[in-house]
Formats: C-alpha cells, sequence, structure tokens
C-alpha cells in the first residue's frame, strides 16, 4: 500500500482550466497545450466562440466603467481568471486611481500569475478561493484590507455562474453575496445561454462536461431568477452587445450569436 | 488628400480586423486608434527621407495594443496593400508608391511577427512561472500539513493507528505503541483481525466489516484490547474510512483512547455501590435491583425464594465485647452464608446483623428449608474472633413463593415479619411463611409503621363513654376512649392498635395527645356546665408510666386547661403496677398526691387481692367485665355475693368501686345492690361523640334523674 498522503496537490496542470482556456480565447499565450487543445477543440465546434469571449470581456469593460460613473469605487471580481488586456483595475484605476479591486479565482495559475502582476498595486490583490465559500472570501485578510462593507460594492460575476450546477445552487450563492453586500451595491452578471444558439447549446456543454468544468446554460427566466434581491439597471437582461454599447456600431446584427445574457443588477 | 480620406481608411481599416483580436476598445475608440496608426503610415510613406522600419514600429506598436491575432495582420495588409497608395497619391520626388508601401507593409508585417513572437513568449514565461510558484506554494502547503500532521500523530496523547483495507497495520504512533506494548515493527506485523477480545459483541466486527466494505464512515465504541504483555485495556475507539479521489475506500485509521483507568475507577464504584464495604456480600442496593429483576420477567410458573436471617443476641456481643468483636463476627457470619450457597443465589447484607439469601426458580419451599436448615448447622459452630469463642446462632424467615403472586417489597417483608415469628417461637431456629399469620401481621406492621404519621394527621379521634352515679343515676364522669379513622381500615378500636403501640413506643406519643385532647375537652364541659361537669378517665399505657416527664407533662395540661385535678382520672391496668423498680409508683404517688384520681382498671383479672390494694395509691376499682357477665346468669346470686364483699372491702380500704360492662338492667341491679358506686356500659350509653355528651348533660341536669333508655 502506498502512504497516505494527507494534502492533495492542488496544482493541476494535465486538466484544462477554464481561465486559461478563456485567455487563449481572448488571443493570449497564458496556456498550457492542454488548455490550447480544449479551446481548439470548442472552436471547432462553435468558431465565433472567440468572438462570444471578446463580446462577454467587452460587456465586462462597460458595467465596469457604468459602475465607476455610479460613484462605486471598490470591486470584488468572483471568477477574474488570467490577468489580461483591460483587465478590471486597469478599467477601474484609469478613471479612479485608488479605486480597490479584489479579484477572487480558484485556479492556482491564475493566482499566482495575478499575484506576480499585483505585486506593485497597492489597490488590487487576489484571493484564492471557491466562489461558494462567501463567507471565506469576504473574510479573507486580502480582502478586508481592500473592500469596506459599510460603502457599496461592485460584485462581478462575469461567465462565471454558468459554471455553478443547479445542484449547487447559484441562486443560494448569489443570496449569500447578497447579504453581504450593503445597499447600492451592484451585482455585474453575464452568463452563457442555449436561447442564442440552441445548436450550438448541447455539444458545447458537452465538450466543457468531458473537461471537468461542466457548464450550465440558462434561460432569461432561469438568470433573472438568480437576480432575485437586486433591481436590474436599464436595459435588464439581454444579449451580451446590447447591454449599454458604446456605440450603435458595436451592435451586431446578430446579437443572439453572443450566446451569453447581460445584466447588472442594483442591491436595493 | 484629405482628413476626411484618413478617416474613411480608419474606418475602412476598423472594418477589416473587428473580431479578429480582442481589444479593450469599442469600435469607435478603435477606429480613433487606427486613424492614429494611418497617420503615420501616411507620414511615413510621405517622408522626404523614407525610412521604412517606421513600419516596424507601427506592427510593434499593435502588438502592444493586444492587437494579436493573425487575422488582424492579414486584413491589415491587404488594406494598406489595396487602398494606402489610393490615399497617398503621387509623391513628390515621383517616388515609387508601390515600392514605399510594399516595403512599409513588409516591415509592418516583421514588426507584428516580432512583436507577437515576444509577446507570446513573455506570456508563456509567466505563466510558466505563474505554475511553477502555483506549485511550490502548493508544495509548501502541503509539507506544512504533512509537517503540522506529523507532529500531531508523534504528540497525539491518544493512540493512532493506520490500516490498510486488508487489516494491515501500517502505522502506529508512540502513544499507540506505549498503550499496547507494541514497537512500530510488531505492529506492521500485526492484522486489525488479531485484535479481537472474546468479550467483543459480534456488533463489533459486522460495524467494522460495514466500514471496510464502505458502507459507513466512522464507528465508536468502547472495546477491550490485549497489550502485548497480555494485559487488557479498556478503550475508547474510533475507526473512519477514508476514501480516495474516487470516493472509494483506500484505507482507515483509528484513534484509540485508553480509558482503563476510567473503567476500572467505575467498576470500583459500582461495586461500592452495590457491596456492603465490611463483608464484601452484596448490599439492601443490590437486593433491591437483584429482586427487582427476578420480578421485571413474565411471572410464569417461575418462583423465587428467600432466606431473611438475623443473629440473636447481636447487640449483646456488640456491648459487651466491642465493635470490633462484632465485624469480625459479621465477617465470619458471611463467609459461613457465602460457603452454605451455590451460584446463582445471592447473599447479602441488608444491614445490622441482618442478612439475606435470594434463590431463584425454586422448585418448592422445600428447597429452602434446605438452605435454611443448612445455615443453622452452619452456624453451630462457635466462631473464634481473638480470644474469644462465640456461639451465635441466627432466627430465619423462609419465604418461596410464585413470581406471579408477589412483588419484591412484599417479598422481603414477609421473610422479615417470617423471621419474627421465629425469633418469638424461641429463635435459632426457621419459621415458614404463613399466609394467613403474614396478612394480619402485614396489617399490623402497616397500622405500626404509620401509627405516629396517622398521629400527626389527625386521623385519631376521641369518643368518650358515660359514668353513672348508681344511686341518682347521675352522669359524673366520662372514660375516653381513642379511635383510629384508618383511610383503609376504616374506624379502629384501641384493641387493634394499643398494643403495636406499646411494641414499637407510640404509645407514648399516642397517650399524650390522648390526655391533651380529653383535657381540653374536660374543659369545654367545664365552661359549659361549671360544677356539673363530669371528669374525665384517661387510660395510661404501662409504658407511660416509664416516661420521666409524665408528672410534668400532666401537671403542664392541667394548668393549660385551668383543670382542678380531680377533674381528671387516670386508669392503669394490674399488670401496669407489676413491673419491676419503684418508679412507677413513685410517679403514681406523686399524681395521686397532686389531686389526680387514680383508677386501677380491669380489676379481678390479674394477681393483686384486696389486701395489696392498700400500698397503692388508689381512688377507685374498675370491676373487670368478667363480672358482669356472672351477674347476669341465673346463679347470679352468688357472684353478686362476691361483688358485694369485694365492694364492702374496697370502701374499707376507701375506694370507689365502678363497674363495667352493664349491659341489661339485671345487671345494673345487681351492681347497685352490691353497692357499687358507679356504672358504664351500653345500657347507659355507648362510647360517643363530645357532643352527644353534652345532650346528655342538658338532657339530665340537673334532674340526674338517668333513664334506662338514655342513649
Amino acid at each position: 500500500m502506498e502512504p497516505p498522503s494527507w494534502a492533495s496537490d492542488d496544482i493541476d496542470i494535465e486538466h484544462a482550466s477554464p481561465a486559461r482556456v478563456y485567455d487563449y480565447y481572448l488571443g493570449g499565450s497564458h496556456n498550457f497545450a492542454v488548455d490550447r487543445q480544449m479551446a481548439r477543440e470548442a472552436i471547432e465546434l462553435w468558431p465565433e466562440l472567440p468572438l462570444v469571449m471578446q463580446a462577454n470581456r467587452a460587456f465586462l469593460r462597460r458595467s465596469v466603467r457604468y459602475l465607476v460613473n455610479q460613484g462605486i469605487t471598490q470591486f470584488l471580481d468572483i471568477g477574474s481568471g488570467i490577468p489580461t488586456e483591460g483587465n478590471v483595475h486597469e478599467v477601474v484605476q484609469a478613471a479612479c486611481p485608488e479605486c480597490r479591486v479584489v479579484y477572487v479565482d480558484i485556479d492556482p495559475v491564475a493566482v499566482a500569475h495575478s499575484r506576480a502582476i499585483l505585486a506593485d498595486n497597492p489597490f488590487a490583490d487576489i484571493v484564492q478561493a471557491d466562489l461558494r465559500d462567501v463567507a471565506g472570501i469576504f473574510d479573507d485578510p486580502r480582502a478586508r484590507r481592500l473592500l469596506d462593507l459599510d460603502q457599496p460594492i461592485g460584485v462581478l460575476m462575469v461567465a462565471m455562474l454558468h459554471f455553478v450546477t443547479d445542484q449547487a445552487d447559484p441562486a443560494g450563492i448569489v443570496a449569500q453575496y447578497r447579504k453581504m453586500m450593503p445597499s447600492g451595491s451592484y451585482l455585474v452578471v453575464s452568463h452563457a445561454t442555449y436561447e442564442g444558439r440552441p445548436d450550438q447549446a448541447g455539444p458545447h456543454m458537452d465538450l466543457y462536461r468531458r473537461a471537468g468544468a461542466p457548464l450550465t446554460m440558462r434561460s432569461r427566466h432561469e438568470i433573472e431568477a438568480l437576480l432575485e434581491g437586486f433591481d436590474p439597471v436599464e436595459p435588464g437582461v439581454v444579449f451580451m452587445p446590447l447591454w449599454r454599447p458604446d456605440s450603435p456600431s458595436d451592435v451586431d446584427d446578430h446579437p443572439e450569436r453572443f450566446s451569453g445574457y447581460a445584466v447588472v443588477g442594483r442591491r436595493a | 488628400m484629405t482628413v476626411d480620406d484618413h478617416e474613411a481608411f480608419a474606418r475602412r481599416w476598423a472594418e477589416a480586423i473587428v473580431g479578429t483580436s480582442y481589444v479593450s476598445m469599442g469600435r469607435r475608440v478603435l477606429a480613433e486608434h487606427l486613424l492614429g496608426l494611418t497617420q503615420r503610415l501616411v507620414d511615413a510613406a510621405l517622408a522626404v527621407e523614407f525610412d521604412p522600419s517606421a513600419g516596424r514600429q507601427i506592427g510593434v506598436d499593435m502588438v502592444a495594443a493586444h492587437f494579436t491575432g493573425t487575422e488582424t495582420l492579414r486584413g491589415t495588409l491587404a488594406l494598406i496593400s489595396e487602398q494606402l497608395p489610393g490615399l497617398l497619391g503621387s509623391l513628390p520626388d515621383s517616388a515609387d508608391v508601390a515600392k514605399r508601401v510594399a516595403q512599409l507593409a513588409a516591415s509592418m508585417a516583421a514588426g507584428y511577427a516580432d512583436a507577437l513572437r515576444e509577446r507570446s513568449l513573455d506570456e508563456q514565461d509567466a505563466v510558466y512561472r505563474a505554475g511553477l510558484r502555483a506549485r511550490r506554494q502548493a508544495e509548501q502547503a502541503l509539507a506544512a500539513s504533512e509537517a503540522k500532521f506529523r507532529a500531531m500523530f508523534t504528540e497525539a496523547a491518544i493512540g493512532i493507528g493506520i490500516g490498510d483495507l486488508e487489516g494491515n497495520i501500517t502505522d502506529a504512533n508512540p502513544a499507540l505503541q506505549k498503550m499496547f506494548g507494541y514497537t512500530l515493527e510488531e505492529f506492521t506485523q500485526l492484522n486489525v483481525s488479531a485484535m479481537v477480545h472474546p468479550d467483543d459483541a459480534p456488533s463489533v466486527w459486522e460495524t467494522y466489516a460495514e466500514l471496510i466494505r464502505g458502507e459507513r464512515d466512522h464507528f465508536h465504541m468502547e472495546k477491550r484490547f490485549y497489550r502485548a504483555d497480555g494485559g487488557e485495556i479498556w478503550s475508547h475507539l474510533t475507526v473512519s474510512l477514508v476514501r480516495d479521489e474516487n470516493n472509494e475506500p483506500a484505507y482507515q485509521v483509528a484513534m484509540l483512547e485508553d480509558v482503563s483507568e476510567r473503567r476500572h475507577l467505575q467498576a470500583k464504584l459500582e461495586h461500592q455501590a452495590y457491596h456492603d464495604p465490611l463483608t464484601s456480600l452484596a448490599n439492601r442496593q443490590l437486593v433491591t435491583e437483584h429482586l427487582a429483576q427476578i420480578f421485571a420477567g413474565p411471572g410464569g410458573q417461575r418462583r423465587v425464594g428467600l432466606c431473611f436471617l438475623d443473629l440473636d443476641g447481636f447487640k449483646v456481643v456488640n456491648d459487651s465485647l466491642g465493635h470490633h468483636v462484632g465485624d469480625e463476627l459479621l465477617k465470619t457470619v458471611a463467609d459461613r452464608l457465602t460457603r452454605c450457597c451455590c451460584a446463582g443465589q445471592l447473599v447479602a447484607r441488608m444491614g445490622g446483623d441482618e442478612f439475606v439469601i435470594i434463590m431463584e426458580d425454586t422448585a418448592g419451599e422445600h428447597d429452602v428449608v434446605m438452605l435454611a436448615d443448612k445455615v443453622l448447622t452452619a452456624m453451630a459452630e462457635p466462631i473464634r474472633v481473638g480470644t474469644h469463642e462465640l456461639t451465635v446462632t441466627a432466627s430465619i424467615g423462609v419465604v418461596e413463593r410464585p413470581v406471579a403472586e408477589t412483588n419484591p417489597e412484599r417479598l422481603l417483608q414477609a421473610a422479615d415479619i417470617t423471621m419474627y415469628r421465629a425469633k418469638a417461637d424461641g429463635k435459632a431456629r426457621y419459621a415458614t411463611f404463613d399466609r394467613n399469620r403474614n396478612d394480619s401481621e402485614v396489617v399490623r406492621f402497616t397500622l405500626s409503621a404509620t401509627m405516629l404519621a396517622a398521629v400527626e394527621r389527625g386521623e385519631f379521634f376521641v369518643e368518650y363513654q358515660p359514668l353513672f352515679r348508681l344511686r341518682d343515676r347521675c352522669l359524673i364522669g366520662v372514660e375516653a376512649l381513642v379511635r383510629w379513622r384508618h383511610p383503609t381500615f376504616g374506624v379502629l378500636g384501641p384493641e387493634r392498635f394499643i398494643d403495636l403501640a406499646e411494641q414499637s413506643g407510640s404509645i407514648v406519643q399516642l397517650g399524650r395527645w390522648v390526655l391533651v385532647r380529653a383535657c381540653e375537652q374536660a374543659r369545654a364541659w367545664v365552661d359549659s356546665f361549671g360544677a356539673a361537669a363530669p371528669f374525665v378517665s384517661v387510660n395510661l399505657a404501662p409504658r407511660q408510666l416509664y416516661e420521666p416527664g409524665l408528672v410534668a407533662d400532666v401537671t403542664d395540661i392541667l394548668v393549660a386547661n385551668r383543670l382542678e385535678p380531680a377533674s381528671l382520672q387516670l386508669e392503669l391496668t394490674e399488670q401496669a403496677l407489676m413491673g419491676d423498680g419503684t418508679g412507677p409508683l413513685t410517679m403514681l404517688r406523686n399524681l395521686h398526691g397532686m389531686g389526680v384520681r387514680i383508677a386501677l382498671d380491669d380489676f379481678g383479672t390479674g394477681y393483686w387481692n384486696i389486701p395489696d390494694l392498700r400500698r397503692l395509691p388508689l381512688h377507685e376499682l374498675k370491676l373487670a367485665g368478667s363480672f358482669a357477665v356472672g351477674l347476669q346468669s341465673p346463679s347470679g346470686l352468688v357472684d353478686q355475693r362476691i361483688v358485694a364483699a369485694l365492694v364492702d372491702l374496697a370502701h374499707a380500704l376507701g375506694l370507689t368501686v365502678t363497674a363495667e360492662s352493664i349491659e341489661t338492667r339485671a345487671q345494673f341491679g345487681r351492681f347497685r345492690a352490691a353497692g357499687c358506686d358507679t356504672g358504664q356500659g351500653s345500657l347507659f350509653a355507648p362510647p360517643c361523640a363530645p357532643e352527644q355528651i353534652d345532650a346528655l348533660l342538658r338532657a339530665f341536669h340537673p334532674l340526674c334523674d338517668i333513664s334506662t333508655e338514655a342513649r
């Protein structure tokens, strides 16, 4: 018998990680062969995926700017992934240099890289945690150092909640965050849906499931239900490019191609 | 060439590359960004000193803005080669436009490619370094966690052992090694199955098998083990199943807390709680629980036997030879009793010199009688304690009953009562259970045990029987007679409980209560009837005459009720005056001296004769009821003469005479003829409530004309 090991080795680069696959979609090289392999398979199934990811990233940028304009000065980005072009702290701090950003990711490589990039930034940091460990995240000293929970915060769950299966009770998790968020806070959500491209949904979910990161696409109605206790700001739950575009020219003729809903809700 | 032309070119450029790279810009910003690049391209192409490397920097800058897609480069180069020459128009020195644009584009492509290569290499480098850092951190965390575990494993006060699913022990911490006395080496040669203890419940190993099969994740139990040296340990055992990443059972971890000492202490305390420290026999508590257990099951045909044994005269041994000798004697008795019994029979010391032997599943009384015989024989041999050789006998109550017909309390009580019969029958013997005698004894026992509490509860009351002066039929006195209104047995007369009260000593309190009650009533009559109030006659038990406080008590009660001593008469039996010592007589003389009337009750039944009465302080004789019976017979004349002679003699001694139990007019006539002074009996009135006495007093006073029908 092999001697038992008493702690699990949680660095797993034998398997693709959603954070690094996402980086590849966005043209980054912060990824390993296994991530690229999976990303290429996905793109083969669904050639427009990089565009979808770009649209998602563009929504992140617009929504964060919107929150800054609403006076939000501190952000909690859940599932932040590998830092890349247009990081939240860059977008935020371009407008407001002392605004705070706390990233959260479970992927140790993403966390290590973020920590290296943020080493010299006193107003941004990253916490390694599971999205579901709400208390752990808010209790983490790095988060407590940067976030003032007497003031409204912006919580970002961009391309995140579709990695939470129904069994894991996404609405319950969001509700736990809501309890921690002071009145006037915002929740930013983008979420994969099968309502844009029903033909693509099945194989795509299959691929992620095989890769060990099951993806649960949801309907507009289901996504609205996740935001209980938040008032969606205009224009409500819409396909990603339709959420407050910078200019009409940014809106594709077929926004449903982007297969993702976007919404920003305000905590009353 | 106008600014508008430049903007149009930049827009077309944006069209060509939109979506091919992720840049953090909307389309408008993108077009503005590309307008700047367009300007730089135009400037480079139109420069007097043409330098194609300007294109290179534009390529580098595009990658820096995160234009990283090859499609971006393709679209850009196509646009430049197709449309940039048109934007430039003709060049001043008739330079070759197409050549310049081609050179710029080639340079730009090279810059783009170089920058992209650099960027990719940098990012790969960064992600690998991040991977390495993350791994190092994880390894450190693992090492720290292992070190923590190792420290906990090594330093833990509880024993921890690890085994595989076949039960092979692979690791054991120092605490476990110490607990069992095996070295780690020896442990790793062992299998869990060798840890079996003969007293393990079957469930122990069933539970273990469930764990190994993955049907449970852990279990707790108290279990015994053998140490390497053969000694035994009690442990509180927790075994947990550890699963692998596929959730399959992988190995087991056992944690053992040595609770041997706690167990021993517990066992010791339990033994102490159930055993007599002097003789080590079972104690009363264990007897109670043992009987409860016997009686808990279905009765059916089962029978149970019990010997209740009390040493004869043990108190004398203790008092004369000291407690040490008494204790040694009890120990020897305990040994002998134990030797008389076999397995399944419980010998217990109930306290003092009382012992009990319980036999289960007897076939009949004979079984227990045999045991009692054996015990008596065993006791016959003298017991040597130090220099003393003591002969001790015992009285044994033998009871053997069907379980279904009795209960533990009744069984013990019956044995106790039966034992007292053995004592009463002469000691050094056994007596067997007699149901009838037992039942009446139980009633007597119950009455005796509850009497004092009943006094407190006010269950006693007093009735009064009138004493009439025969000469003029005046009501001159009443005899107080105590009654017990018992909640179960109804109203009981004194004959049912006075003897018991004498035996138990309760008579002192009860007698005093009657005395107080009667005197209070006497006071009430004085208040209502003045000089015509009757005196009250109260019976005094022999035991009361030995109470040193009697005279003071009587005085106090009289004073408290403002009564003349002569309004109280105390009745004594002949027996009360037969005891040794002069105490009672002195007591009587004092009372007599105070003026309290003293009557000798039931005269004629005992040993006193008239001349002896001279030395007694008496006022009155009460003739026993037997005289009344005699006077009733046809040959009553002889009896009447005898009574007349008695009365004459009593009068000669200055005593008055009362005739008791007068039931007929004939008796009344003859007693009066014989010269008796007073009479009482059902012919006149039965004992009755004070209110009825009131009524009698009101009806006949002051006439004092007593109708024979008066009731």
